[in-house]
């Protein structure tokens, strides 16, 4: 390679890597603010103030979504599975919406509980067909089955 | 080693090449393609959460992972260029660029499409959505760049230098997903076992789309960039000769 090559691929080398660690050094700085969303755990922490205009993000607790009857008033538990908080919601359900799904919250704290004004479905990068999954339940209620007739006996 | 460099930097040749290829390419294109979007839309099974909305998956996903190739594409022809001056290099930057724009257009229309019905939401600013619409931005820029300077050396520089900047995002888009907490889920793993999850019923129509959107890519490369020859090269004895042959 001639020197004046080599001297200009140098310098492009160099900006390059210079501009990569300065957008990861600074990336890194605002991690927190390119988070979509809090984590029950970090709410708990007290990490967001009441009243802040936030999003949250988890799974939907099982077992623990509760419906009006006369509205669309509902009533759910997001988790990380270390730390709960009680969402309420008065609107449209996405399709997706299901206990042990993700979800990903807009609202605001309010008294500990989160008030929300727009749910969103959060999917996991799963896919299978539904008689693969009805498969693997039944595998899964199989293993399950002799060990409880074991505790049974 | 130095030799076949030089020789690929030579438009004629990559001209005379690119010719002999196309129809090979275009052949495997036609077929992968119909094979893949037959496959992908009538017959990949019924999904357990998302029904058969999650066919828009095997356009989505070719198209944005092909989405990705360009910047680094544009950046390493950049660099041949600013460093090494090679003309064809230049030429293959300046076509990716708006073909680029393309696919990332599509590869956000199709993610919001998707999106809706899902996710309850066209758009929402997580890290992956927002980097993905910066590289639309970067590449109209580029794009843009091209077009302002009116010195084609001075532009192929300043575009050179604009994509070696921008492919900086290409990391931040595929690991946005990794790195921070968003709406957008992360890379599916595949999996050999047809009894679990992502099994090859799922992932084989997905690589036969992925061949058949990168062949398309290459393909819509290839005819722009034999353009971009003959408009850059239409003083040389060669070209001049294709042209005689042609009018007879």
């Amino acid at each position: 390679m001639k020197p004046h090559r080599r001297k200009k691929l140098t310098i492009i080398l160099f900006i390059a890597a210079g501009l990569s660690v300065a957008v990861g050094l600074s990336l890194y700085a605002l991690s927190s603010s390119i988070d979509l969303f809090f984590t029950p755990t970090q709410i708990a922490a007290g990490e967001a103030t009441d009243g802040q205009r936030i999003r949250i993000g988890g799974m939907v607790k099982e077992g623990s979504v509760v419906r009006s009857e006369d509205s669309l008033d509902v009533e759910f538990i997001a988790t990380d599975y270390t730390h709960d908080l009680v969402v309420r919601y008065d609107g449209i359900l996405p399709d997706l919406f299901r206990e042990g799904q993700g979800v990903v919250v807009e609202g605001a704290v309010t008294n500990g509980t989160f008030i929300a004004s727009r749910v969103l479905a959060k999917h996991d990068e799963n896919y299978m067909s539904v008689e693969v999954k009805a498969a693997m339940d039944a595998a899964e209620a199989a293993r399950a089955l002799p060990a409880g007739a074991a505790n049974g006996s | 080693m130095w030799l076949w460099f030089s020789k690929l930097g030579s438009p004629k040749w990559f001209y005379e090449l690119s010719g002999k290829w196309l129809p090979w390419l275009v052949a495997f294109m036609v077929v992968t393609m119909t094979i893949g979007l037959i496959w992908a839309l009538l017959f990949v099974p019924e999904d357990y959460q998302q029904s058969f909305t999650n066919r828009i998956f095997y356009v989505h996903v070719p198209v944005a992972s092909i989405s990705l190739a360009v910047f680094p594409l544009m950046a390493v022809a950049g660099a041949i260029t600013l460093v090494w001056k090679m003309k064809l290099a230049d030429m293959v930057a300046k076509c990716a660029a708006p073909i680029g724009v393309w696919f990332t257009g599509v590869a956000l229309a199709t993610g919001a499409i998707w999106g809706e019905p899902m996710w309850g939401t066209w758009w929402v600013w997580d890290a992956r959505l927002t980097s993905m619409l910066l590289q639309f931005f970067l590449l109209i820029g580029v794009v843009a760049l091209r077009s302002a300077i009116e010195s084609p050396d001075a532009a192929a520089r300043a575009c050179a230098l604009l994509s070696i900047v921008g492919a900086i995002n290409v990391p931040i888009i595929k690991y946005s997903v990794e790195w921070w907490n968003t709406l957008h889920q992360p890379p599916t793993p595949l999996s050999m076992d047809a009894e679990s999850a992502n099994g090859p019923e799922i992932w084989v129509p997905l690589l036969i789309m992925i061949a058949a959107v990168y062949c398309f890519f290459v393909i819509s490369l290839i005819l722009s960039t034999r353009n971009e020859i003959l408009q850059r090269e239409r003083r040389s004895q060669w070209v001049m000769d294709i042209v005689a042959a042609e009018r007879v």
